[in-house]
């Protein structure tokens, strides 16, 4: 049957393009000829959703910004005023916010996921590491953009981190005033939050997210197997486990969106402040510089980091707790950054690693949530201790891995994928 | 020029790029002047650190000034001593890290005394504490507390613990490393004082 004339006109478009543009080399090896392991899992979801999130807030963002005012006397005034005066403005405005915390549940579920399948390993180091810049500016991004409804948590959150700066011996105090731009923090402060929040990383984002995926489709998706597909090809040269990204798993994951969806608007339609865990109390209430709120508690995907910092409670060659507690937390922050060298294991999986591996990632997840709980609460000797124990179980996860790594026993991880 | 370079070419071409890439590094470091200055305080912010007078006239001892004054935009804390704290700051007290002030960087030489101030009878400190920057809260009485049973009066900071006591002397084993921060200050009369400048003549 002869090819219908609008189909034809199609082919004669795209014909067109790819003189001129690599529209179709493009398409194929990102998607229809990408092959991808056919044995993704749940896990596998979350890259997807990050993407979606990012959009999700790319697009909010923008459209915030239309009615939101960066002066010291006009930001709070304009948050009330997108709440309650402009159309739909609530809306737009949750989602933004219920979409920072989404945000951040996905990474951190993406993030266990290279934990638990190694997916840090050989071929994929530059995946990760791109990966933990993302992470990177995306708490820069967070935590800027929480400084900008300038409530009270806004302001004494974003001024207990930027003193952290002041706690870096000899240049501390200068390099605090620089970054505020002032005296204490100020409207001054804000703008530049500003600039940087809808500007600057939201740029250093988009571009990171580009490369994390042209990364990985040079390397190819790991999978729960952690079993290289490469290695197993047909006589045309196509992996015999893998299958089109497209479109098999746009569908999939297309399916998985709608469902992520569904509970992501259950949020911002009738829970967008969770008990004070996304949106805090004290931010109902304009920034105040002479007046502290009851209890500093960051936003709950800073609050693990937190603990640690505030878990480092002596000085230490000379040098105070409170710069020991900036070291520990940054470090924290940075670990994951070298797994790529600390793995010493054969295998890939945890299907397939020994029982070390699987008791550390335990301990590691069960600490990190003690961690997280307890920087939304008020210190007392007892969950100081507490903290300093998870922090030391959180190090011990990175430090000690390739001694466990090397001694345990590990099983044969099959020819194909299962 | 497909043919391989003389090695007299090749280390003229090193030369070559050696010298630019040095003059480059140069010229960034130029241009990148006008974007790490931008972001030092501006003319404004500068002006609005300008000191600051305050009238002391209601100040009660045992109380602290209320509402609350600020010189460069941070809280003052304001305090009365009664006859019974100060001689109470005069005696040694063991539980203090920097009882004599030694650190210098956190009060002028004028307030390197028991009681930390020019005046026995009235403190002036920055109400910001020196761990990361909450505002500490005003406990005067010497009376027990929830964080401490003993508490002979002073500061005490929500955030993360930290206590002072009614000169602003940090307490040993608080987060917080350093004294309160005493203001370069003085005394127009008895009743006014100025935040920002040593001198009275300024």
């Amino acid at each position: 049957m002869a090819e219908s004339t609008p189909d034809r006109a199609l082919t004669r478009l795209v014909a067109w393009i790819d003189q001129r543009f690599p529209l179709t080399k493009v398409v194929e090896e990102h998607a229809t000829k990408y092959y991808a392991p056919k044995n993704f899992n749940f896990w596998y979801y979350f890259g997807v959703l990050a993407s979606v999130v990012l959009v999700l807030q790319l697009l909010t963002g923008i459209w915030l910004t239309m009615a939101y005012v960066p002066s010291g006397d006009g930001a709070f005034a304009s948050v009330e005023y997108i709440m309650r005066d402009v159309e739909y403005g609530d809306i737009i405005r949750y989602l933004h916010s219920t979409g920072a915390s989404a945000f951040f549940v996905v990474v951190y579920l993406h993030m266990f996921r290279g934990l638990a399948y190694g997916s840090y390993q050989r071929p994929r180091e530059l995946v990760w590491l791109i990966g933990i810049g993302i992470f990177l500016v995306l708490m820069a991004e967070g935590f800027f953009g929480y400084l900008l409804p300038w409530g009270n948590m806004s302001y004494w959150g974003a001024q207990v981190i930027v003193s952290l700066v002041g706690a870096i011996p000899v240049i501390g105090e200068d390099l605090m005033i620089w970054v505020r731009g002032d005296y204490l923090m100020s409207e001054i402060t804000l703008n530049r939050f500003f600039a940087l929040h809808v500007v600057a990383l939201p740029l250093a984002l988009v571009g990171l997210v580009f490369v994390h995926i042209v990364a990985l489709h040079k390397v190819g998706s790991n999978n729960p197997d952690g079993v290289e597909i490469k290695d197993n090809k047909d006589e045309n040269g196509i992996p015999v486990d893998g299958i089109p990204f497209h479109p098999y798993y746009t569908v999939h994951d297309f399916q998985a969106t709608i469902v992520f969806l569904f509970i992501f608007c259950a949020v911002v339609f009738f829970a967008p402040e969770m008990f004070g865990y996304f949106l805090e109390k004290p931010n109902f209430e304009q920034a105040n510089p002479l007046k502290t709120p009851e209890l500093i508690a960051p936003v709950w995907y800073y609050t693990p980091y937190y603990s640690m910092l505030r878990a480092s409670t002596f000085p230490l060659f000379g040098l105070q707790a409170k710069f020991w507690g900036f070291v520990v937390m940054v470090a924290a922050i940075l670990m994951p950054a070298m797994l790529p060298w600390l793995d010493r294991s054969p295998v890939r999986s945890m299907r397939y690693k020994g029982l070390a591996s699987k008791v550390m990632l335990a301990l590691l997840v069960v600490s990190f949530f003690i961690l997280g709980y307890l920087g939304t609460i008020h210190t007392t000797p007892l969950t100081t201790g507490m903290a300093q124990v998870c922090t030391m179980i959180y190090f011990a996860y990175f430090v000690l891995m390739p001694w466990y790594t090397r001694v345990e026993r590990t099983k044969t991880p099959p020819e194909r994928l299962t | 020029m497909s043919e391989e370079p003389s090695p007299a070419n090749k280390n003229r071409r090193y030369l070559l790029i050696g010298a630019t890439a040095g003059a480059t590094a140069v010229g960034v470091m130029g241009a990148a002047t006008p974007f790490v200055k931008y972001w030092t305080p501006s003319a404004k912010a500068r002006a609005a650190a300008a000191p600051t007078r305050v009238d002391i006239a209601a100040l009660r001892p045992g109380e602290i000034l209320k509402p609350t004054p600020a010189w460069r935009g941070q809280p003052l804390f304001i305090v009365g001593r009664t006859p019974a704290d100060i001689e109470r700051l005069g005696q040694e007290n063991d539980e203090l890290a920097d009882p004599a002030s030694d650190n210098l960087e956190k009060q002028p030489e004028y307030a390197r005394n028991a009681w930390r101030s020019r005046k026995p009878e009235v403190g002036i400190f920055l109400g910001i504490c020196t761990h990361l920057g909450c505002s500490p809260t005003y406990h005067g009485e010497p009376a027990a507390q929830d964080f401490d049973p003993n508490w002979q009066g002073g500061f005490y900071c929500p955030c993360h613990g930290s206590r002072f006591d009614l000169a602003g002397r940090v307490v040993k084993g608080v987060p917080a490393p350093d004294n309160l921060v005493v203001p370069p200050h003085s005394y127009l009369s008895d009743t006014e004082i100025i935040v920002g400048v040593d001198e009275e003549t300024a």
